[in-house]
């Protein structure tokens, strides 16, 4: 027995149904991309080196390992792979600002109410155990080959760290600390919003981290669907088995991991609240 | 000892209060199961307005939920509650919210701050539930700042003061709301000997100035004698005596209060 018959019709019924919708879920995802491409575009090399150089002196403290992570980028130029890194970065930055947003609420909604747990977290561990490559189908058969389908695969592999670790962040605020601001009136709002998230921005930090990581190892495996970018030059590199450029592909999303990696984890750091009063 | 006293007016009224936690309530995963634990036991009292009220007894028998019954933190089995007139077993949700910003304010054993926000701004976290404006909010916190002889730790957050000051900000924080009536429970057992006294004599002080009913927990008789107008002893859920200082110690009812009260004498 075969159940694929059946899911096909049911994709052509779903995509015939709310055409309407992908078409504009696929262009509003084209715009945010293409808006994001251009002004990446817009700042020189140099600005970059300078951007890494300031963040990771503010989020670090350290002045050798700003100055080491600012040097990194420079190997990709001189690859001549910048234009494909930040075609690559584009689809990264568009994927983990859209996990953001769905993310953050999915993680709040999960802590709020226990059915909404009930029914998101068995979806999560379904989303991190499916092979990555599987997301690359119903991304295809949406919005078919291209950039938008490359975010979208980006998106679903991306998105569960940051509404587990938005959810872990909350569930881990103290009882203690809760009965205080219950005993003093706050509305389950208040404490949501005073006490609860301000608690779990680390946390949160943290998935945003995560999330990145994980958009980063998608975005190669999302050149197969039309994400371009570094992605493209190591499929290239495979098809003409042509070892140097796999290399300095390779080496160049590791730099952009390692950039990346450092600066968000630098910046959960610096907002750790002072120590929790309660041990 | 305070003298207190405003023509005997009723401030808390508790009334045939049960607390019965099932394992299925308490929230967690219990041991064993369909286990009943009766933390409150058929307990009535009344506090008169002024009174430094203390709630006595051994680890487990009742006090902190007793305490907690009061602002409905843990929601009594059956039983009524009155503080000043407004029976708070009988409120709804927005009204109970409305309550425990204005009417009655808590000091906790484990201090309750919240890590994120500075002493400032812990104070102050009454007054903005309440909805004061930020320079009135800023000015009344500064105000219990000194009050509570933390000037110059403004700005510190929790994690870098020592126990006793950050029961100060606790109790700064209660002052600042300027409810009728304080809920403290076991507000200085965390702190060592010498601190505690020194906390237990500025209480003290302190209530000298504001005069407001005090709804006290310890395990500790030597502080009920020195803070308390009378004293209720707790076994087992249930009140098992209540008078002044000198009528439980000079007349325990039994044993277990004897027990209790034995070095006191
Ligand atoms: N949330 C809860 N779920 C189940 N049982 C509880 C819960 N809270 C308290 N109890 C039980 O109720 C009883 C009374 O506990 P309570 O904390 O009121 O005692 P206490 O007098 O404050 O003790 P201590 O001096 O140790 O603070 C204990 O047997 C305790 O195990
Ligand atoms: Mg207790």
């Amino acid at each position: 027995m075969h159940v694929a018959d059946f899911i096909n019709s049911a994709v052509d019924w779903l995509l015939v149904t709310f055409s309407g919708f992908f078409n504009g879920l696929s262009a509003a995802i084209l715009k945010l991309l293409m808006g994001i491409n251009s002004v990446l575009f817009a700042i020189p090399w140099w600005g970059y080196i300078l951007l890494v150089l300031v963040g990771a002196w503010f989020t670090t403290k350290k002045a050798g390992t700003a100055v080491s992570l600012a040097v990194l980028p420079i190997f990709i130029g001189m690859f001549g792979l910048w234009d494909r890194a930040l075609d690559t970065f584009s689809v990264i930055f568009t994927a983990v600002i859209i996990s953001i947003f769905l993310g953050i609420p999915f993680g709040v909604l999960m802590a709020e109410s226990k059915m909404a747990e009930k029914i998101i977290r068995p979806l999560l561990d379904t989303m991190q155990t499916m092979p990555s490559f599987v997301y690359l189908i119903p991304a295809v058969m949406i919005f078919s080959l291209g950039k938008v389908s490359a975010v979208l695969a980006t998106i679903i592999y991306s998105l569960p760290p940051i509404v587990r670790l938005t959810n872990l962040g909350l569930n881990q605020v103290s009882a203690q600390t809760e009965e205080a601001a219950l005993a003093y009136g706050t509305t389950r709002w208040q404490l949501l919003k005073e006490v609860r998230l301000p608690l779990a921005v680390p946390s949160i930090l943290t998935g945003i981290n995560q999330t990145t990581m994980m958009a980063l190892a998608m975005v190669v495996i999302a050149s197969m669907i039309g994400g371009g970018g570094l992605g493209d030059e190591v499929l290239r590199a495979i098809n003409r088995i042509d070892v140097g450029l796999g290399f300095e592909a390779g080496i160049s999303v590791v730099i952009l991991a390692i950039i990346i990696d450092r600066l968000t984890q630098g910046l959960a750091k610096r907002w750790e609240p002072p120590l929790d009063t309660t041990s | 000892m305070t003298t207190s006293d405003n023509n005997g007016r009723i401030a808390i009224e508790v009334e045939e209060l049960w607390k019965v936690f099932s394992n299925g309530d308490s929230g967690e995963q219990g041991e064993g199961s369909e286990e009943e634990i009766v933390a409150v036991q058929d307990v009535s009292l009344q506090v008169k307005d002024g009174e430094v009220f203390v709630v006595m007894g051994l680890s487990g028998s009742g006090k902190s939920t007793l305490i907690r019954c009061l602002l409905r933190l843990i929601e009594p089995t059956s039983g009524r509650i009155w503080i000043n007139n407004e029976e708070v077993t009988g409120l709804n949700r927005e009204e109970l919210t409305q309550f425990r910003r204005e009417r009655a304010a808590m000091v906790f054993q484990h201090y309750g701050l919240l890590p994120h926000r500075n002493v400032l701004d812990n104070i102050s976290f009454g007054l903005k539930l309440q909805g004061v404006g930020r320079e009135e909010r800023t000015r009344r916190s500064l105000e219990m700042v000194e009050r509570v002889g933390l000037s110059g730790f403004e700005s510190y957050f929790p994690a870098q003061l020592s126990g006793g000051m950050q029961q100060r900000v606790g109790i700064a924080r209660a002052l600042a709301n300027d409810p009728p009536i304080l809920l403290m429970d076991e507000p200085f057992s965390g702190l060592d000997p010498l601190i505690r006294r020194e906390m237990q004599d500025e209480l003290l002080a302190l209530q000298e100035q504001v005069n407001k009913t005090i709804f006290f927990v310890t395990h500790d008789l030597d502080e009920a004698m020195r803070l308390g107008d009378r004293m209720a002893v707790m076994k087992d859920g249930g009140v098992v005596q209540m008078g002044t200082y000198e009528e439980v110690v000079e007349n325990p009812a039994n044993e277990y209060v004897a027990k209790f009260v034995e070095n006191g004498r």
